[in-house]
């Protein structure tokens, strides 16, 4: 399976319906809450994301060369070949 | 301030205007609490589901509740977070579509 990471905000419902959506399809990922980050750190991240997601809005998840903004079951589910 | 003592206040407030809290009452708190939690990181009720940077100027838009909800509401039936809601939300008569983000890029200033 493709690698997964979910860039994600600690407090955002969103980033916890996508992690608990994955987490109840048993998929290993890789996370970071970006809102606990600071400065260089911060900005580091936030420039990696603008790579994915200009907007910078979260979860921005990354399933191997695919790219999800929001937490869209449909997407995620076609993205993991679920 | 804690969560549930927020939900009696804001409920009060906010439903005469037509903005009910969405009946998935386990995401609505939870929310509250990181309202409560974000006003003690940032000192003002930033949104949850969005990067703050800790600047108030830059976050004006952002404060719970954000500018975006009235036209979110209007258009998809919820705000962003899925927060507020509108009765035809709650009542199932609108389906619950992911909101896309309204905030242009442009007021991102981290």
């Amino acid at each position: 399976m493709a690698p997964v990471k979910i860039f994600s905000l600690s407090t955002c419902s969103h980033c916890k319906s996508t992690k608990k959506f994955l987490n109840d399809c048993t998929v290993q990922y890789d996370f970071v809450d970006v809102d606990l980050l600071q400065g260089e750190e911060r900005s580091a991240i936030l420039e990696e994301i603008k790579k994915f997601n200009p907007n910078c809005s979260f979860p921005t998840v990354i399933i191997g060369e695919k790219v999800i903004v929001g937490y869209k079951e449909k997407e995620l589910k076609e993205a993991l070949g679920l | 301030m804690e969560a549930k003592a927020l939900y009696e206040m804001l409920k009060k407030v906010q439903e005469p205007k037509g903005y009910y809290f969405s009946n998935d009452r386990e995401r609505v708190m939870e929310l509250l609490e990181a309202l409560c939690l974000n006003k003690e990181r940032y000192g003002y009720m930033a949104c949850p589901c969005r990067l703050a940077s800790g600047k108030r100027k830059n976050d004006e838009d952002i404060i719970c509740p954000c500018v975006y909800r009235v036209q979110d509401v209007a258009e998809y039936g919820s705000c962003y977070c899925n927060l507020y809601v509108s009765k035809e939300w709650n009542d199932g008569k609108i389906s619950h579509d992911y909101i896309p983000e309204r905030r242009p890029a442009s007021r991102m200033i981290f």
